[in-house]
């Protein structure tokens, strides 16, 4: 993406040329001891078999995956059938985590570009503005929403007071309000991006468009979408990824009362069950699927370019 | 010079170490469950510096110890069954009586308990029950079934939270419709699926920690809840009453127990002794409104608490402790609770 001072080219390499190595040490040992140990640890505990309670044996089995594709009922002594259950609880997450990612981009896309439309010097005060609320634990955020929303809450009591609606809107404990959640908690994360990518564009092109009788929708269309378009997908990677797996928004705000991935993960290392292999495989399974899109993005990245 | 200070600074890192390793108590216990001047009142009389981290359930407390924290806390406050547990996993370490001034003091019918006989590595904490709690502004029938919780009357549909924890949801409901804790008997458990799965329906949310909270602030109007916890929400002004269903209810006692590779053993034995004595144990109960397993904290108790309805049950209706199951009906429960929740 930026494309800087042409780095490990000319004269400065030279000094380095023979120490490279050892210099990119520090960079391997981060990655090695911070991101391919526990992912490999993860994989490799989702092919142990689980112990009672929590725990592991080291002894090879593909139990858990077994357990996430098939279906042998309550019992384990029916036949095989597709196991809906926990595909279903990650269809549900990827449809949660989207609709936040539209939402965010509807919203995120108008703001950036106001923000960066905006002269120099007002347009840092809006940047931290916008930043401020991401000061304060995503907690406290998610249960300052849940606050503002029930039945109870001041957005229910003005409309009650005000006589816009006869009955509170009954939005906590929704898929409306795990979303809303969602939303709020990562919208910087798309403005930021987008910011970046529509304050490099350059406006001349927008004119000549005009001069060439584009209307806004063509311009936008044909002119701006194109060139900020590494700021979006940036923007939806990093919206679309972390929701994903969040268990924080629903809980508090959807009532728990459905797994998502997050808590489905969880439930297997804190709860009842203590099925770490499972709870590994359930990891690994959606790690391997953000790769997947991952990978097909960059793929078509590449060819675009 | 460089050498000079890397040894200095290294002793002195290891003096420090040393001096603060002696004074040191480090505790696992549930949220919001010891009053803060009570742990102070302990760091001052024994010059000890606490720390304490805290777990949301038994179950919590046993991944963590699990995964790698045994040996980095002195005491933990884990619930009856658990105890068992913890101690089946080789996680608790032993004392004698005499290591312990106050051991007289635990009431007779806490000494020879079932999850562990005699007392040798937990002592009790405080015992309460779980059942249920309904805001009488909303709903005025009858509360004495669990039926108000498994097949709940119009006003009180979808309105109703539940604690989220498999073991105590399920209990409940296996003693709604009276059957045996950790059957294994096919239909016992279909039954027990398709009550729980009839019931969510009418059910707002899960959760444990905003238990007392969705009932104070109305998200709720009746709630699973724990005696203490319910009595807290009826300070805080929820004009809720707790239920003694005839079907029975939850009771429990959670114990301060002896942590295997206790890096402070001595002080979590003060810590122990400290609270056996009987003001401390009332200060516990007044805090957090349950009952302690201690002789004589009587003149020390707030009578509101003493009295309160939560704690003292009525004749009738029986409590009875969780089981741990082995782990064949384990799976089923696990099972069970996952397809409730998919």
């Amino acid at each position: 993406m930026a494309a800087g001072a042409p780095m490990g080219e000319g004269s400065a390499s030279n000094i380095y040329r023979g120490n490279s190595l050892k210099l990119m040490l520090p960079a391997w040992a981060m990655i090695g001891v911070f991101l391919l140990a526990p992912v490999a640890m993860m994989a490799i505990y989702s092919f142990l078999t689980k112990e009672f309670r929590g725990g592991v044996i080291w002894q090879f089995s593909t139990a858990a995956y077994d357990q996430f594709f098939f279906n042998r009922g309550l019992f384990g002594d029916e036949p095989p059938t597709i196991e809906w259950t926990y595909i279903g609880i990650f269809w549900r997450s990827i449809w949660q985590a989207g609709v936040a990612t539209i939402a965010c981009l509807l919203i995120g896309f108008p703001t950036a570009w106001f923000i960066a439309t905006r002269d120099a010097k007002t347009r840092s005060v809006w940047l931290f503005l916008v930043t401020v609320p991401y000061w304060v634990n995503l907690l406290i955020r998610t249960v300052s929403m849940k606050f503002l929303i029930r039945d109870t809450g001041p957005l229910n009591e003005f409309l009650l007071w005000s006589g816009t609606i006869s009955e509170p809107l009954g939005l906590i404990n929704t898929n409306f309000a795990v979303q809303l959640g969602l939303f709020y908690s990562y919208l910087p994360f798309m403005v930021l991006p987008i910011y970046a990518a529509v304050e490099r564009y350059d406006f001349a092109l927008s004119e000549a468009a005009a001069d060439l009788y584009a209307g806004v929708w063509t311009t936008l269309r044909l002119v701006i979408l194109p060139e900020v378009k590494p700021g979006i997908v940036a923007g939806c990677i990093l919206v679309f990824v972390p929701s994903l797996g969040a268990f924080l928004a629903p809980d508090l705000l959807g009532g728990a009362k459905t797994f998502m991935i997050g808590s489905l993960i969880e439930e297997q290392f804190k709860g009842a069950a203590g099925n770490w292999p499972f709870g590994a495989a359930a990891s690994t399974i959606l790690l391997t699927i953000v790769m997947a899109v991952l990978l097909v993005y960059a793929r078509n990245q590449n060819r675009g370019a | 010079m460089k050498k000079l200070l890397l040894t200095t600074s290294l002793a002195l890192l290891a003096l420090t170490g040393a001096a603060q390793a002696e004074g040191k108590l480090s505790i696992y216990h549930w949220f919001e469950y010891i009053p803060q001047e009570l742990l102070d009142k302990f760091a001052k009389e024994y010059d000890v510096e606490v720390t304490m981290d805290t777990y949301d359930s038994n179950e919590a407390l046993l991944a963590a110890l699990k995964a790698g924290k045994l040996g980095s806390y002195d005491v933990a406050v884990p619930g009856d069954y658990m105890v068992k547990i913890l101690n089946n996993e080789g996680m608790l370490d032993t004392f004698e009586p005499s290591d312990l001034s106050n051991f007289g003091s635990i009431q007779d019918q806490w000494v020879d308990v079932s999850f562990d006989p005699g007392r040798k590595s937990s002592i009790p904490y405080q015992w309460g029950s779980t059942s249920f709690s309904v805001n009488r502004d909303v709903y005025k029938g009858p509360i004495d079934s669990l039926s108000v919780i498994f097949d709940p009357p119009e006003e009180l549909k979808g309105k109703i939270n539940v604690l989220d924890t498999a073991g105590e949801t399920l209990t409940l409901a296996s003693l709604y419709l009276g059957i045996p804790q950790c059957t294994s008997d096919r239909d016992q458990l279909k039954a027990l699926n398709k009550l729980v799965i009839d019931a969510k329906k009418d059910w707002a949310s899960f959760g444990s920690d905003v238990a007392k909270d969705v009932l104070v602030s109305g998200d709720a109007a009746a709630g699973m809840i724990w005696s203490g916890f319910s009595a807290k929400a009826r300070s805080e002004g929820a004009n809720i009453e707790y239920a003694f269903p005839k079907e029975g209810y939850i009771v429990w006692m959670d114990n301060v127990v002896l942590l295997k590779d206790a890096p402070n053993r001595e002080n979590a034995l003060k810590f122990m002794n400290f609270l056996l004595e009987p003001e401390n144990a009332a200060a516990v109960t007044n805090y957090a409104q349950y009952t302690s397993g201690v002789k004589g904290v009587d003149p020390f108790l707030d009578p509101a608490v003493k009295n309160s309805p939560e704690s003292n049950p009525p004749e009738g209706p029986k409590g009875v402790f969780v089981e741990a199951c082995p782990q064949e009906t384990q799976v089923l429960y696990d099972a069970i609770w996952t397809n409730l929740k998919k």
